[in-house]
């Protein structure tokens, strides 16, 4: 075998391979990636039920609701917009009302959001960035009480 | 006084990296010895200011000086020691300086036992390190100054991070920086190469020790991480594809890349070029790592705090070493000599395999990690890649990789006989299939693909024995010529098998979660709940108080089979100065699985949330990490590594700088 066809071969196999790693990113990505939306996303584009979302806002002080066997019921809010969000499980341990979150999970029929994820800060000093940006987008956010801790 | 020192001690260190960045790589190119020699002394003083500047901050630390910024932000005199000691880098501007302490310790280091390298690429080793460390020392004392005083010294702290408050931060980061950071050597290696326009066998051999020992800390420092995460977090999961995680993912399979192209060139001359590229990879990916959890572009536990002025500092460094690297190498790389010929199945056919698996399983990462900020910053629109993606494009690149382990070392260099190996490997094939059958037997049709994840573990761990059985003749010969064989063995031959073990055990270990039991209930006072044959009886509340904190634990009894084996407390803790809580789960240990138990909120009614999983085998996982890193180090102990590479031929020597 010459140098060429040797590396003619190598050459090969690589872009074989890259091609299948590229087919499999591609299709990945269509399947298996999940989309932000705000409450007022929600609100004005009416995703279709059973499409896999993340929603993130304040929870809605007054409104969270604890039920049997840990369900829980609360409403997220951007200050706009609130959808009605219903979760089973344990929360995490900053989640509280009149704190940001972020719920990963499906609307149903009935536009209620049921999440399978919930996740909160993970330090009283922070707000999950997604919560910041859509509370920017409706002008519930002043700069000035930025709490991402700023060291001096 | 002390934090001024530190500070003082920190310009120093940049001053003298000043010099040693542009002195000796002059006088590399004029020939001129003493200017040469220069890098060697002031690396090793570099390491003595940073160190003095790291000693400044964790006296400020353990002494409780509020007076600093820093600790008044990141500290609280309560703490136990233990932590206020580890809280020195358990914020932005602390890990940062553990970083250049790390960087500079590397340079003394290649300064102290780099006396075989020749002189030339020595200096420009030494010169190129000290650009990276010059870049983080403007980073820190221009953007992330830990000295900075406050005019009025506050009487208390404002304390660590509850979750920082853990042995994990004692142990993750700083072997996780000496992982990410020994790359850097690996990386001005690959420069010093580039510059002087020569690179041959010898050169992979002073650059593999190196990789190595940035490759073991890396292992264990992202298992460690993940451990820590496993525990403490709550959750029971061990690894949740974040892009902090993958941003340490990512120069961990560039590493190993390396290391295994780095034996292909060492050996049989080849693969130069791919190796250079390898090494600048690397620590690149290690520096996206470090702008990635150090910017605040992403959100995280890691992200200590936000100043887009910090951000766009590492980004220029970024730009700067990247760009410059990848330039230099497309400049320079067509100008060096061709490397030596293999068929497609051989050794190096087979770590060729190896790379390009890695690679292209490194670069889903990067895709799956870099996609969602790039997607924001062009169309605005937020998107979360997360496991799912993960398992639809890393594993599908895993699998082939790891069947193909056993084979490698078994193939003959230059001209392999793939037909030869499988049938040595018949015996591991068979304890594959067997692994396979029985595992479908126990567990039944639960799963129909991790049956395979174990017959595909069990057989990489054979694999890697029958290696070792293949070289010392074991069933073959006499038990004595046995044990002189395998007295004679190169120690990186164990190294291989005991690393490829350790893989194939972390792969058991994940793949055995499959048949983890997970229930989540409200429970009050004395009730019991079963998981996977144990009991456990809820037997009320305890309160206990910490240093800093105030603990709520609930005491379960662990039954098996009627018989109490132990007791479990998970617990939540509050701390009062941050007015914030942490969630403590409670493990106990039966061999290698674990039962977890994290606790959720009380309600109305008297009873508590908890959450129970039942994990086998679980501890394999970073078991495994702990074994790939004993491999790496058998083969550190090499006897060729510890010796130093023969002197280059004089042919090369020959060749002109340009």
């Amino acid at each position: 075998m010459t140098r060429k066809q040797r590396r003619l071969i190598l050459i090969g196999s690589s872009l074989g391979v890259l091609a299948i790693a590229a087919a499999l990113v591609l299709s990945a990505l269509r399947d298996s990636i999940v989309f932000f939306n705000s409450p007022t996303d929600i609100a004005e584009k009416h995703p279709a039920a059973g499409t896999r979302m993340r929603v993130g806002g304040l929870v809605k002080p007054g409104t969270l609701q604890r039920g049997e066997s840990l369900q829980i019921r609360f409403d997220v809010t951007d200050g706009k917009s609130d959808i009605a969000v219903r979760y089973q499980g344990i929360v995490p341990d900053l989640f509280r009302e009149g704190q940001g979150v972020v719920a990963e999970g499906k609307l149903d029929g009935g536009g209620i959001f049921i999440a399978d994820t919930v996740l909160a800060k993970h330090d009283e000093r922070y707000m999950p960035r997604e919560v910041v940006d859509a509370l920017k987008k409706t002008g519930r956010w002043q700069e000035g009480e930025d709490t991402v801790g700023k060291a001096k | 006084m002390i934090p001024e020192l530190g500070h003082y001690a920190l310009v120093l260190a940049l001053a003298l990296g000043l010099i040693q960045a542009t002195v000796p790589m002059i006088g590399a190119r004029g020939r001129d010895a003493a200017l040469m020699r220069l890098a060697s002394s002031t690396a090793s003083m570099q390491f003595v200011f940073v160190a003095l500047s790291f000693a400044a901050l964790t006296i400020c630390y353990v002494t409780s000086d509020f007076s600093v910024a820093n600790v008044y932000e990141n500290s609280h005199s309560q703490m136990p020691l233990i932590y206020k000691f580890t809280s020195t880098w358990g914020n932005h501007e602390g890990s940062m300086l553990l970083w250049v302490l790390i960087l500079s310790l590397f340079g003394a280091m290649v300064a102290q036992f780099g006396g075989n390298l020749p002189e030339t690429l020595k200096a420009n080793v030494l010169g190129v390190q000290s650009w990276i460390a010059c870049a983080f020392y403007l980073f820190i004392l221009l953007t992330s100054n830990p000295f900075l005083r406050l005019a009025q010294a506050p009487l208390e702290g404002r304390d660590l991070n509850p979750i920082l408050q853990d042995i994990g931060l004692a142990i993750h980061p700083p072997l996780l920086y000496l992982g990410y950071v020994g790359f850097s050597i690996a990386f001005s290696f690959a420069i010093a190469a580039l510059i002087e326009g020569r690179i041959d066998a010898a050169w992979a051999r002073w650059v593999r020790p190196w990789t190595l020992a940035a490759w073991m800390c890396l292992t264990v420092g992202i298992a460690m991480g993940s451990y820590w995460a496993y525990y403490e977090l709550g959750w029971g999961g061990f690894w949740f594809w974040d892009p902090v995680e993958n941003a340490s993912l990512m120069p961990w399979l560039a590493g190993t890349a390396l290391l295994h192209s780095a034996v292909v060139m060492e050996k049989r001359n080849a693969l130069k070029i791919w190796t250079l590229l390898l090494a600048i990879l690397a620590f690149s990916l290690s520096l996206i790592g470090t702008f990635l959890v150090r910017s605040g572009v992403l959100t995280s536990v890691h992200t200590f705090a936000s100043d887009p002025a910090r951000g766009v500092f590492i980004l220029m460094i970024l730009v700067l070493f990247i760009g410059g690297a990848l330039t230099l190498f497309a400049w320079r790389a067509p100008m060096l000599k061709q490397g030596g010929l293999f068929a497609p199945i051989s050794r190096e056919g087979a770590l060729v395999f190896n790379n390009l698996f890695l690679t292209t399983a490194c670069l889903t990462v990067f895709v799956g990690t870099l996609y969602p900020l790039a997607l924001e910053a062009f169309t605005n629109e937020k998107i979360s890649v997360g496991a799912p993606f993960f398992n639809l494009t890393f594993a599908p690149l895993f699998i082939p990789l790891m069947f193909a382990m056993p084979f490698g070392p078994l193939l003959a260099w230059k001209r392999g006989d793939v037909l030869g190996v499988a049938q040595r490997l018949m015996a591991a094939m068979g304890a594959g299939l067997i692994a396979i059958a029985v595992t479908f037997v126990l567990m039944g049709m639960s799963s129909v693909l991790a049956p395979f994840g174990i017959g595909l573990a069990l057989f990489v761990m054979a694999g890697a024995l029958t290696d070792l059985a293949e070289r010392t003749g074991l069933f073959r010969l006499p038990l004595a010529t046995v044990r002189m064989r395998a007295a004679g063995l190169p120690r990186s031959t164990w190294g291989t098998a005991v690393a490829h073990f350790g893989i194939a055990m972390t792969l058991f270990g994940i793949v055995c979660q499959t048949w983890a039991s997970e229930r989540i209930v409200a429970l009050k006072a004395t009730q019991t709940v079963a998981i996977a044959g144990y009991d456990l009886t809820f037997d009320g509340m305890v309160q206990h108080t910490g240093p800093n904190f105030r603990e709520l634990a609930a005491k379960f009894t662990v039954r098996s089979g009627g018989v109490p084996i132990g007791i479990m407390e998970p617990s939540k803790r509050s701390f009062a100065s941050r007015g914030s809580s942490t969630t403590e789960a409670a493990l106990l240990t039966r061999g290698v699985s674990q039962l977890y138990l994290s606790l959720g909120d009380s309600n109305d009614d008297g009873s508590i949330a908890v959450r129970l999983y039942h994990k086998p085998m679980v501890l394999l996982i970073w078991l495994g990490s702990v074994v790939m890193m004993l491999g790496g180090g058998l083969s550190l102990s090499d006897r060729r590594l510890r010796i130093g590479a023969p002197k280059p031929a004089t042919k090369s020597a020959l060749q002109p700088a340009e």
